[in-house]
């Protein structure tokens, strides 16, 4: 059987991953990649904790699920404004986007 | 070491090395792509913790659609996507220390919480656990607000991201 702190610590990781790729990522849209890696990493930490610890509960997979939702409607705005922004200015370059920089 | 052991492994070490992909590499129709390979792994855990509708719903939601959506972002933002430009922005090395402090700090933690659980408990026998999430969300004693708030937010975002977006001429 595998423990439960693989599941956790595969998780970790991936959302380290994500915080790098928010951080370092010159595109808006790489940077609307990243922050799926770092939901996913959640869910997989709720989706294990249900399995292991609360297995008689929904609670973990319902929340996974609200997660899910809450993903998708993210990913429709960030792309919208990202698009819209790429109408306006021509550039997806997140550095570029310095209107409101002193 | 048992063979789901070994399989773990496998699907963690793809998932990882294709997560470093999307944050790293150039063309953003191929960041996009290796996304569609970590989400994958993703369903296969589920899949391996008795989750099998979120396997599906991964599947279908995630790389059927978000995944497309993706794609389809890219391309209307052509112009920077793959050609001219460094990937990462300058600051990358103190982002980098960033995520490996996150991921000292996570691990450290992990390693000090004791009681962990070796095995998953054993799913109760005679109780369909579709079945019971199906109940959970939509019964009043249960998740039937959190859901309905949940599908106004995602109409509202939808509605709000069309807005957004529509060229006006």
């Amino acid at each position: 059987m595998i423990p439960l702190s693989w599941y956790l610590f595969l998780s970790a990781a991936l959302f380290s991953v994500g915080v790098f790729g928010v951080l370092a990522r010159r595109n808006a849209v790489a940077i609307l990649l990243a922050i799926e890696l770092m939901l996913n990493a959640v869910n997989i930490n709720l989706v294990a904790f249900w399995r292991y610890l609360t297995p008689t509960q929904m609670s973990g997979q319902v929340f996974a699920i609200i997660v899910l939702a809450v993903a998708a409607a993210e990913v429709a705005v960030g792309l919208a404004l990202v698009i819209s922004v790429y109408r306006r200015r021509q550039t997806a370059v997140a550095d570029e986007l310095d209107l409101l920089k002193w | 070491m048992t063979l789901a052991q070994i399989f773990f492994l496998l699907v963690a070490l793809v998932m990882l090395f294709s997560a470093l992909k999307v944050v790293t590499v150039r063309n953003l129709i191929h960041a996009a792509l290796w996304l569609v390979v970590t989400l994958f792994g993703v369903a296969v855990l589920f899949a391996m913790l008795d989750a099998g509708f979120l396997a599906v719903v991964q599947v279908m939601v995630y790389i059927g659609a978000i995944a497309i959506l993706f794609i389809f972002a890219v391309m209307l933002t052509r112009r920077d996507a793959s050609e001219q430009g460094a990937p990462l922005n300058p600051n990358w090395p103190v982002s980098a220390l960033i995520a490996l402090v996150t991921f000292g700090g996570l691990a450290w933690l992990l390693r000090a919480w004791q009681g962990l659980p070796e095995s998953a408990a054993a799913l109760p026998a005679g109780v369909d656990a579709l079945r019971a999430l199906g109940e959970a969300l939509v019964s009043p004693q249960a998740f039937a607000l959190p859901f309905e708030v949940a599908s106004v937010l995602l109409v509202a975002a939808l509605v709000g991201a069309v807005y957004v977006a529509y060229g006006r001429k």
